[in-house]
């Protein structure tokens, strides 16, 4: 290399690309630290309210209405200030007690029978979209034609819907088939619902078509191939789904309000709100017990409900 | 009927798109390469071909027969109530029902409240998410961790949250008492024009997780080579985000933005759950103005108002689609 003599004009431009390079490697360092210190503050304001949420549920309901009794006070009495009283933030309870569910689980049994009307309402909903809807999406995928292809825009279109659209078909079906007031309101809807077949046949459509045509030549029925190559190869579409239409009915409340009538009817999701002062020590545990579930299905299933969501992105709606 | 054939070739020419793209993404994944499309040519007699017919509808029919008894039908059914004075007359008014509606206070605040949280919190939304997953796709620390706690309201139900708002955002609340204490006026939020700001908070809170986490995916599906050679290129890191990830991140922006806006709505259920069925006036949504409809039973107004929405949404959807279309359009195929 000492043979070769670089015009000084060139080395002051290596000399000037090395330097730039070096300042670029220290702003990107320094914008590392910038973004994970933004990132950390959204987390902690993320996770605050749900992290009160479990701890405040520790609390013994005197400590509890010290704290927030001037909120829940001043919500029944009808807009009456106190003035003088505010509002603890508190994390970590002074006591910790278990007096609260030992009350919502063994006491008051209203909470538990609301509870007991959610999981009725999500778990036969779950089940049968999801194989009604993993029929159909195998009926779109696999074949083609122009009639199912403005079927499925139908489909598409529908799932677009707000629910304050649907909800006036809803409501006049049910009354025709005269099962409003009745759980039937609730579940045929969503047995229905065309948001899970959106979504599973843009995962079928990914199975290379090979596959399922090497099956059909070694005489495979068409049910045998939805059964035995469709089905597992959709696995981990299906856990991602599953999780995303219970997050949904978990949390319904509007179907709910305007189907029933009958409070008795309504899943826990409406009834925590008609919680009075009496009872917020009450609400916080029952909140977390409501809360268990999800959790419990999110810790589990995070990766694929990340995945889900992934393949949502991909396509247009 | 023209009409109708131009929507079909529409659907066609926009599914095939689809398609495309799929394949695309799924090129990378699959063992046995990019996937055909799934033209299946039974051509050998005519018998089979009609068992095949008749097999791939039977795939098709519990659900088509569901969605049109509980969806499609029932619609048709309001479309009509819509135009007649009464479901029992049945005499034919034209558009005397949305006459009706338009004119109508409560309507019309709760359109205007619903439109105007839409158009603050969509694109809020959007724009946020965007850049916290820009941020977390940047190659810091703690990624998944992050993740994990940025989706996470997104499993908190409602009804477990909304207690703790209310500590938040009540009057003696705590946001007012940290307000205070740095000299801040004290605001009662949900009873008062502030009160939308609340909402936007929480619905932000709600959603970023789930858009963030499209945003990411996306983003890490821009081919690398293409930004290496931009890079080469001595392209700015500016540069290279709106040129090229801005590009690639078009079909996920609308997507983003069509689940925001269908979220937006869902947002009254915070809002009921929190103030009940008359909250403070900048609150009242649609669904409230449905709710105190139904006590009513004014179906008339009921389905004039569903029309109005729908077709506002489908408007606003078909805009969106041709934006995308145009700006999205090279990169694709």
């Amino acid at each position: 290399m000492a043979g070769i003599k670089l015009p000084t004009g060139e080395a002051a431009f290596y000399e000037k690309a090395i330097r730039k390079a070096r300042r670029k490697r220290k702003i990107y360092k320094y914008g590392i630290i910038v973004g994970t210190v933004i990132c950390a503050i959204f987390a902690v304001l993320f996770l605050l309210p749900t992290i009160l949420t479990i701890t405040n549920s520790f609390m013994s309901s005197s400590e509890i209405n010290a704290n927030y009794g001037a909120v829940f006070k001043t919500t029944d009495t009808g807009g009456k200030v106190f003035i003088s009283k505010t509002v603890n933030l508190k994390f970590i309870p002074d006591i910790v007690t278990f007096n609260q569910y030992y009350t919502v689980l063994f006491k008051s049994p209203e909470y538990l029978v609301k509870f007991w009307n959610s999981v009725i309402y999500v778990g036969p909903i779950l089940v049968v979209q999801l194989i009604v809807a993993m029929l159909a999406s195998y009926g779109f995928a696999r074949y083609k034609g122009r009639v199912r292809e403005i079927i499925f825009f139908l489909y598409i279109i529908m799932m677009l819907m707000p629910y304050q659209v649907t909800l006036v078909p809803n409501y006049l079906v049910s009354s025709w088939l005269g099962i409003l007031d009745t759980r039937w309101a609730i579940w045929l809807p969503g047995f229905f619902s065309p948001f899970a077949v959106f979504l599973l046949t843009k995962f079928i459509r990914r199975i290379p078509a090979e596959v399922m045509e090497a099956a059909s030549i070694d005489g495979a029925s068409e049910w045998q191939i939805f059964s035995h190559i469709c089905v597992p190869l959709c696995k981990s579409g299906l856990i991602s789904i599953a999780i995303l239409v219970f997050i949904d009915y978990w949390n319904m409340v509007e179907q709910p309000l305007i189907l029933l009538s009958n409070d008795e009817l309504h899943p826990l999701s409406v009834f925590l709100s008609k919680i009075n002062a009496g009872e917020i020590s009450l609400a916080f545990a029952v909140a977390v017990i409501y809360l268990v579930p999800p959790l419990l299905i999110f810790l589990y299933g995070e990766e694929y409900l990340i995945e889900g969501i992934s393949y949502q992105g991909g396509l247009k709606g | 009927m023209e009409k109708l054939k131009k929507i079909s070739g529409n659907i066609s020419e926009m599914t095939e798109k689809l398609n495309r793209a799929l394949r695309r993404n799924a090129a990378g994944q699959t063992v046995g390469g990019p996937s055909k499309p799934h033209n299946l040519k039974f051509n050998k007699n005519s018998k089979k071909n009609l068992r095949e017919t008749l097999v791939s509808w039977g795939f098709l029919l519990p659900s088509l027969m569901g969605v049109m008894t509980f969806f499609v039908l029932p619609f048709c059914v309001v479309v009509f109530y819509a135009l007649v004075n009464n479901p029992i007359q049945k005499e034919f008014v034209g558009l005397f029902n949305f006459e009706r509606v338009f004119t109508n206070n409560a309507f019309r605040q709760a359109a205007y409240n619903t439109f105007k949280f839409s158009i603050i919190a969509v694109p809020l939304a959007v724009v946020l998410s965007l850049f916290l997953a820009v941020v977390m796709e940047s190659g810091i620390p703690f990624k998944s961790q992050f993740r994990s706690f940025f989706l996470s309201p997104m499993m908190v139900p409602i009804a477990s949250i909304v207690l703790i708002w209310q500590v938040l955002f009540h009057f003696n609340g705590i946001v007012n008492v940290v307000g205070m204490y740095f000299g801040g006026p004290k605001i009662d939020w949900l009873k008062s024009d502030k009160a939308q700001i609340v909402i936007v908070v929480l619905f932000l809170w709600k959603n970023l997780g789930y858009n963030m986490i499209l945003f990411m995916a996306a983003l890490s599906s821009v081919p690398k080579d293409l930004i290496e050679v931009a890079r080469l290129e001595s392209a700015t890191d500016g540069q290279i985000f709106w040129n090229i990830k801005m590009r690639y991140l078009s079909s996920t922006i609308l997507f983003v933005t069509i689940m925001s806006l269908i979220n937006s709505f869902k947002v009254f259920r915070e809002i009921y759950l929190m103030t009940g069925d008359y909250p403070y006036k900048t609150l009242y949504m649609m669904q409230h103005f449905m709710n105190n409809t139904f006590a009513s039973v004014d179906y008339q107004k009921l389905s004039a108002s569903a029309i109005l929405m729908a077709l506002v949404i489908v408007v606003l959807m078909l805009i969106m689609f041709i934006t995308e279309n145009r700006y999205g359009k090279d990169i694709e195929g």
